[in-house]
Order: structure tokens, then C-alpha cells, then sequence
């Protein structure tokens, strides 16, 4: 067997391993929590025997381990459960906010990473020289301001002041594409800066530590110019540790926008977290964890893989 | 006399230094060093690290290393002062009528990219050929440079193939554009010495079947002898001599020249054996860890008190690996190490301290063994105080007199080991391992980083040290001139066995079994025209085959 075949499947198995944990791990932590789901529909009504009938009613008397074994086997279904403050299949509400956070991560990451891995190049091209300051001085400067700040300065003076976007990024299936490209625009800005450092500061080191190696020279006393060494020499060697920061970048664009989609009333998978949360929703509690879970594990797998073939001794067995 | 291709005048070059405790300043490396190369004639540029011989070579593409800036004089390629032209025009020259072939290929190939497509890159960038000829034209030089399958080689990753045919494959790659002069730095120093006989013999054809000019760079002045028109011999930024190659190897002028050439001048009786061996290494098997195969089959050896054992072989001929299992660094699967009388435990954890203390050990990388925020004092002193309990005056006591045994003396106690020189450093290594009063000291390859002159030094000091401390030395190297200068019995390892084994003057007389032949026929040799007598020789004993 080709021993990349081997690399990657065992990676993928690793992944599966890890995901089934995770699940476990939340379930777990669920479990461990001061009252159930029971005390949380019953609230001020809850009485002893109320609290009991309904825990029959709901199956919550039988060991966790059984509930588990149940939980997991109808998540391998595609059933998330239904909720218990409103009584809605899970899955089908999760789909329409997941749909409507990729979206929001999908142009977000169309403009970061590109841009990031753009701005890396630059600021090696003019290394040490203005240019490369000023960029690491932007990106620095975005990260370092909280991701609500950003947004509520261009709350105030994009959509406010200026009145080019709209301050509440609402969107429903009957927008265009444009209207919605229009709503979600200021998001996609905050997002975009929140994460543009990150991968614009590992590409730049990255490449940098590339340009140490011998054949970079040998590029050089071939005459080739800055970029061209660069782009054909050096990324090609970069590219393991730039994907590596990209995918945590782009997990971060799925499971940690939170606070974004709070600021600009974003029906994504953030709000209808923290929305479920602060009533208890154990269930949705449940099934945006193992989603968050399985989107990091995934993504960091992709990293992992696209690592794997990037290696040349790898990929060409003697 | 027609122009030259290559016409330097005066050239300085400078670099930045970052001493220790000290401000960086700017120092010059070479001095205003002058000369003339035709077209078509090759030019040796010998002298040892730090003489500034690549330094000048890749000057003649107005490149500087690091921090190093050409600071005065001129360098004329074909008419014209590149050292004035704009960083346009110098990178047309790069690549095109100038290029570069580096000492370690398997550095300077990029390891993500198809050996092809690095091959013709300049030829195309500099748009002296399509790219379609210029790929017509690397097979070709593939075929000419005697590489296996030369029309599919370079669909090849430099790790597919092997390091000797990588350096041919960098050659290939400076000769594609067809250049007017090639600098050569150090092109076969990287290689088994079996290897750089096929490289150099590959090189020198190809040089001239292309006639095209060419810097050969090098510290072995009977490597260049064999190459090269004429020689120039540089020491410390400075020419020393300057002639054909005929004057410089057989008529030297200058007193650093004539020892450069008479290099190797230690004699050494060989000791008969003792009835009882310091340590004895029977029937050891070993293999690494996930690998399916052994490195070592059934290796038996034995070094008596107060001799040396040169152990010699080419890379991956398994003799570092013998090394790892003496010290218990790695376990054999097979047989036993007896050592002063007791078999050693097979691994390290199971060795007693006096074990630990009788046998010693001197690396090649004397720099890396050494940490770099002690001083030679410090460093000394650590045996001293871990094996024999030693402190204060009576500590400093021996630190002097182990300096002195080393010939650097107590100046030398409160330095740290980057204000040292390469061959005081293993000086000091040679100390911290006689500190311990070993029985045995294992020498791993400890000259190889070394120039010649110095190399000379610490085989010296090693042979003067073992009549004082009567300490055995297990002597691994590649180097034959070495061992000839040193050992009282060898080694010879192949492929992981022992394939010839006895006192000195039985394994270097005749009849020789292949592979020592092969071996000690491939040592360069200072006089002219060796290598075709060598090439021509195999040739006919192939032919008799």
C-alpha cells in the first residue's frame, strides 16, 4: 500500500476517534451539571413528584450510559433531538443556522485567507522595511482590539455615520444574493480582522524560515527576483505550517463567532447557542457541541492531510 | 593573450562579526586579492576555512553570503565591472553567463520541487533556451554526467535519488544555460571518497566537453591538482601563491604552500597486540528501531590497552552504529561487549558509573558538544567534580594541567567555546574526555571538520596523548590518510560487516580483497594526471572481467 494511503486513513481514523471522545466529553459535562432537563421545563412548578413523572416521561430515570448509547445512535441518523423549550426538531432548526453561519464564515474566509497569505508574501518581499511594519502593525493592532469594539465602531460609523451597510446583518431566504452579501458585510469585515494576523504573521515566519535554506540561495545565483524566489521556492516548502494556522483560523470562523452574531443579530449557530443556554436547552446544548466538535476535528484533520501530501517524501516514496 | 573571461582587481570584501560581549563591527575577510581566469581554463582556489575562498567565488556573481558586502576593487565578466551594473543586470548574469555549483546538493535542491524543473529554470528564466530545448539539453548533460536513465531522471524529487548523483544533477544545472564560467565550491567534499572519484572525473569531462571556464573551489589540493589549470592558494584573505598547477603541487615556493602539500607527515610504528584487549565487541547484531533490516552483522573487533582501532568505511557502512552500541546507546539484538575484562551491560541504563567513566567519547561537531554559556573551565571541570568527587583548588589544579596537556594553557579556562577556533574546540573536547581517565576514548570522525593543518595538530596531540595516558582510541572515519597516520589495526566495514580486519601493515598490503581496493585506490593522490591513471585502470580491469 502507497504509505500516504496509509498516513491519511490512519489520520482520518484518528479523527473519528477524537470525535466520538469529544462526544462523550459533552455529554459527560452535560450530565455533571446541577439539575436536568427535567428541572428546567418544570422551573418554579418542579415538585417531587412532578420532577419524577416527568423524568419517566422523558426517559431521564434510566442510567446515562443507556441515554448515551441512545443520544449517539440517533445523531449517527441524523436525529438531534428535539428541543424542549419549543418542542422543534433540532436538526432541522441547526440546519437552517449552520447554513447561515457557513455562510457568513465561507466570505469571510474568501477575503481573509487570500489576503493573509498575500500580505504574508509582501511583508517578506520588504522585509524589515516599511512596508512589512505597517502591515504587521495593522493586522496586530485588529487582533488586539476586542472583536465587539471593531464592530460596534463600524456599527456606528460604516452603517451610521456613512449609511453604506445596514447595522443588522438579519437575512432570510427570500434576499438575494447580493442583498444578503449586503447585510452580511460588516461581519464579514470584523471577522475578516479579527483573524487576518494570525495567518499573515505565520505565513510571513513560515516563509522566512524557508529563505534560511540553501536552496534559496541557489535560486538566487540563478538570478530569479524576490518574488519569484518566493512564490516558487519558498511557498511551495511554507505551505504545512500556513495551512496549519489557516484551518484554526477557519474553525474559529465557525465555532467562535459568537460574539459577532450577537453584535450585528446574526441568525447563525451562535446566537441559537447562547440563546439555548441561557434556558437550558440541554439537547441543543448537546447538538451545537458535538457540531462545533465535529467542524474543529474535521477542519484540523483537512490541516493534517493537506500537510501530509504537501511532503514530497511522502507523496514520492523512493 | 586574448581578454579575459574573468578579470579581478583588488578585491575587498567585508563582514559583519557578532563576538561575544562585544559590540558587532565590521572587519575585512579578504584583503585586495587580484587575478585573471581565460576563457575555457579552469582555476583552483585552495586555502582552509576562512581563507576566503568561497567568499571570492561567489563574488565573481557579485554575491555576498549573510552579512557579507563586497566593500572595494573591481570584477570584470566579459568586458564589463559587475560590481557597477544594477541588480537587474547582475541577475541576468546570475544564472546565465555566471553559475553555481554548492557543496552539499542535497541543500540546494529544493526538496519540493521536480529535479527537472530546477535544472532548466535558469536556462528558461534567463531566456537562453526554451524550455523544451533547455529540457533536450539537460538530458543530455544527465547523459554526459554518466547519470542512470538520463531521460526520466529528471522527473525525479532530490530525495529519490542518491547524494552522488545529486551533485551531478547540480552540475547539470549550472552547465544547462551555457554559461561562460562556473564556480564550483567544494563540489565533492560532501562525498564518499569511492563517489567523488565518478563526480570529479564527471565534472572534468563535462568542463571540458563544454569548454566552459570554471572556479574550482576546494581545501584538497589533491583534488584540485586533478582538475585544474591553475592554482591559486588564499590564507586568511590574502593570495599566497599563485601558478600553474605543475608549480604549485611540484615546485611550491611559498613555506604555507609547501605544507599544504606536505600535509600528513605523521609516522607512526604500529604496536603489536597485547594478550588481553581493552574491549572486546563479539558477534554484535544490531538494527534500529522500525527498521526491518540490521545495520551491524555479526561485528567482532578488538582494540588492546594503549593502541588504536581505526574503524573505516563509507557513510552508512554502519561503523558510527558500532559506536552507539559500544556506549550502550543503542542495545544489540546479538552478542556481547566485553570491556577491561566484564561484559557491559547492552544498554546504557544498565551501566555503572565507572563504566560510564573508562569509556569516553570525542564528536566531530565539537561546537555542538559543547554547551555554548560554559566556559572551557566549566566544561573541563564537570568530570572532574561528577567522577572524582573534585572541588575548588585541587579542581583547578587539573584544569591546568589538562590545558596544558592540550597545549592551550590556563588563558584559555574563562573563555567560552565561541571565542574559540575549530581545532582548539575539539582541543578542548579531547580535555573534558581525558579529564574522566578514560581506559578508551571512542573518536567519532573528530577531523573531518577540520583543515588539513589543524586536522594534522589533533591527530598529533591524540597520538602524544595516548604514550602519556596510555589510553586506547577506537578511531572512526572515513578518511584513509588518517588512518595510515594513526592506527595500529583497522577495521574496514562495508555495508555493515566487517569485510577486513588486522594490524595496519596487513590490511594496507596487498592482496587486497574488492572493496578495499576500491577504497584505498579512490584517495585522491597529489601528483598530476592520477585520476585518469585511476579512471583508466578500473577501465581495463573491467574490460579484463
Amino acid at each position: 500500500m502507497h504509505p500516504i494511503i496509509k498516513l491519511v486513513s490512519q489520520r482520518i481514523a484518528l479523527g473519528l476517534l477524537l470525535l466520538f471522545g469529544a462526544s462523550a466529553l459533552i455529554f459527560g459535562l452535560t450530565e455533571a451539571l446541577p439539575g436536568d432537563a427535567a428541572q428546567a421545563v418544570l422551573g418554579q412548578a418542579a415538585t417531587p413528584e412532578s420532577l419524577a413523572n416527568l423524568r419517566e416521561e422523558m426517559g431521564l430515570d434510566r442510567p446515562a450510559l443507556t441515554r448515551y448509547v441512545e443520544w449517539l445512535g440517533g445523531i449517527l441518523q441524523g436525529d438531534l433531538g428535539t428541543s424542549l423549550t419549543n418542542k422543534l426538531d433540532i436538526a432541522e432548526s441547526v440546519g437552517k443556522r449552520l447554513g447561515n453561519t457557513l455562510f457568513l464564515a465561507f466570505w469571510a474566509a474568501l477575503i481573509s485567507v487570500p489576503l493573509a497569505i498575500l500580505l504574508g508574501l509582501l511583508a517578506v518581499r520588504y522585509r524589515n522595511r516599511w512596508p512589512d511594519k505597517l502591515i504587521s502593525a495593522v493586522t496586530l493592532t485588529t487582533i488586539s482590539i476586542p472583536e465587539f469594539l471593531i464592530g460596534y465602531v463600524l456599527v456606528y460609523f460604516i452603517a451610521v455615520k456613512l449609511g453604506w451597510f445596514s447595522p443588522l446583518a438579519m437575512i432570510n431566504d427570500s434576499m438575494s444574493i447580493w442583498q444578503k452579501l449586503s447585510a452580511i458585510a460588516l461581519p464579514v469585515i470584523v471577522l475578516t480582522m479579527v483573524v487576518l494576523a494570525h495567518m499573515m504573521r505565520m505565513t510571513r515566519a513560515a516563509i522566512l524560515n524557508v529563505m534560511q535554506s540553501a536552496y534559496i540561495e541557489t535560486a538566487e545565483l540563478k538570478g530569479l527576483n524576490n518574488f519569484k524566489i518566493i512564490y516558487r521556492h519558498a511557498f511551495p516548502n511554507a505551505i504545512a505550517p500556513i495551512v496549519n494556522v489557516v484551518m484554526l483560523n477557519l474553525a474559529y470562523l465557525v465555532v467562535g463567532v459568537v460574539v459577532v452574531e450577537v453584535v450585528f443579530v446574526y441568525p447563525g449557530m451562535g446566537q441559537y447557542l447562547v440563546d439555548h443556554v441561557t434556558k437550558r436547552d440541554v439537547p441543543v446544548v448537546l447538538a451545537c457541541g458535538v457540531i462545533f466538535a465535529a467542524i474543529y476535528i474535521g477542519l484540523n484533520m483537512v490541516a493534517d492531510i493537506v500537510a501530509i501530501l504537501a511532503n514530497p517524501r511522502l507523496r514520492h516514496p523512493k | 593573450m586574448s581578454d579575459p573571461l574573468l578579470k579581478v582587481r583588488d578585491l575587498k570584501i567585508g563582514a559583519t562579526v557578532y563576538p561575544p560581549g562585544e559590540k558587532p563591527h565590521d572587519i575585512e575577510i579578504v584583503h585586495g586579492v587580484s587575478f585573471d581566469l581565460q576563457p575555457g581554463k579552469v582555476l583552483g582556489l585552495i586555502g582552509e576555512s576562512g581563507a576566503g575562498k568561497s567568499t571570492i567565488g561567489l563574488a565573481s556573481m557579485a554575491y555576498g553570503r549573510g552579512g557579507v558586502k563586497i566593500t572595494g576593487g573591481e570584477v570584470w565578466v566579459n568586458g564589463r565591472d559587475i560590481l557597477k551594473t544594477s541588480l537587474k543586470d547582475i541577475r541576468a548574469l546570475r544564472g546565465g553567463e555566471v553559475t553555481y555549483v554548492s557543496q552539499s546538493a542535497a541543500a540546494s535542491f529544493n526538496p519540493a520541487k521536480k529535479i527537472m524543473d530546477q535544472v532548466v529554470e535558469a536556462a528558461v528564466e534567463q531566456k537562453k533556451f526554451s524550455r523544451k530545448q533547455a529540457e533536450a539539453r539537460a538530458r543530455e548533460l544527465f547523459a554526459k554526467l554518466g547519470l542512470p536513465d538520463p531521460d526520466n531522471i529528471g522527473d525525479r524529487y532530490p530525495h529519490q535519488v542518491s547524494g552522488g548523483q545529486l551533485q551531478r544533477c547540480m552540475t547539470a544545472l549550472a552547465l544547462c544555460p551555457e554559461p561562460d564560467l562556473v564556480v564550483f565550491d567544494e563540489p565533492t567534499t560532501a562525498l564518499d571518497v569511492t563517489t567523488q572519484i565518478d563526480v570529479l572525473m564527471a565534472i572534468k569531462e563535462a568542463i571540458r566537453d563544454t569548454g566552459v571556464a570554471a572556479l574550482y573551489i576546494t581545501h584538497d589540493l589533491a583534488v584540485v591538482a586533478q582538475v585544474s589549470d591553475e592554482i591559486m592558494v588564499l590564507r586568511m584573505g590574502d593570495m599566497v601563491e599563485f601558478g600553474s598547477t605543475d608549480q604549485i603541487i611540484n615546485n611550491p615556493q611559498k613555506e604555507y604552500t609547501q605544507a599544504l602539500v606536505s600535509v600528513r607527515s605523521i609516522d607512526h610504528e604500529e604496536k603489536q597486540p597485547t594478550p588481553e584487549p581493552v574491549l572486546s565487541v563479539q558477534g554484535i547484531t544490531a538494527r534500529y528501531k522500525g527498521l526491518n533490516f540490521d545495520v551491524l552483522h555479526n561485528v567482532n573487533v578488538d582494540l588492546h590497552p594503549g593502541q588504536t582501532l581505526a574503524v573505516v568505511g563509507e557513510s552508512g557502512s554502519g561503523k558510527s552504529t558500532l559506536a552507539r552500541v559500544i556506549t550502550g546507546l543503542l542495545p544489540p539484538r546479538d552478542g556481547d561487549i566485553v570491556f577491561a575484562g566484564r561484559t557491559l551491560s547492552p544498554s546504557l541504563a544498565g551501566r555503572t558509573r565507572e563504566d560510564l567513566r573508562e569509556l569516553q567519547m570525542i564528536y566531530q561537531m565539537a561546537d555542538v558538544a559543547m554547551n555554548p554559556r560554559q566556559t572551557v573551565g566549566t566544561i573541563i571541570g564537570r568530570p572532574l567534580e561528577f567522577y572524582f568527587n573534585m572541588r575548588g583548588a585541587e579542581k583547578r589544579k587539573r584544569i591546568v594541567e589538562l590545558l596544558d596537556e592540550i597545549e592551550l594553557g590556563e588563558k584559555f579556562m574563562d573563555r567560552y567555546p565561541a571565542e574559540l577556533s575549530g581545532g582548539q574546540k575539539q582541543r578542548v573536547c579531547i580535555a573534558r574526555s581525558l579529564a574522566a581517565k578514560p581506559k578508551m576514548i571512542i573518536c567519532d570522525e573528530v577531523t573531518s571538520a577540520l583543515d588539513p593543518l589543524v586536522a594534522d595538530g589533533i591527530l598529533k596531540l591524540l597520538l602524544d596523548l595516548q604514550k602519556i595516558e596510555d589510553v586506547a582510541y577506537l578511531f572512526i572515519t572515513h578518511d584513509l590518510a588518517t588512518v595510515r597516520a594513526i592506527s595500529d589495526s583497522i577495521a574496514v566495514m562495508y555495508q555493515g560487516r566487517v569485510v577486513r580486519y588486522g594490524p595496519k601493515s596487513q590490511v594496507l598490503s596487498p592482496p587486497f580483497d574488492d572493496y578495499t581496493d576500491l577504497l584505498l585506490s579512490s584517495v585522491p593522490e597529489m601528483h598530476l594526471g592520477w585520476l585518469e591513471e585511476v579512471v583508466a585502470h578500473r577501465k581495463m580491469e573491467s574490460a579484463g572481467n
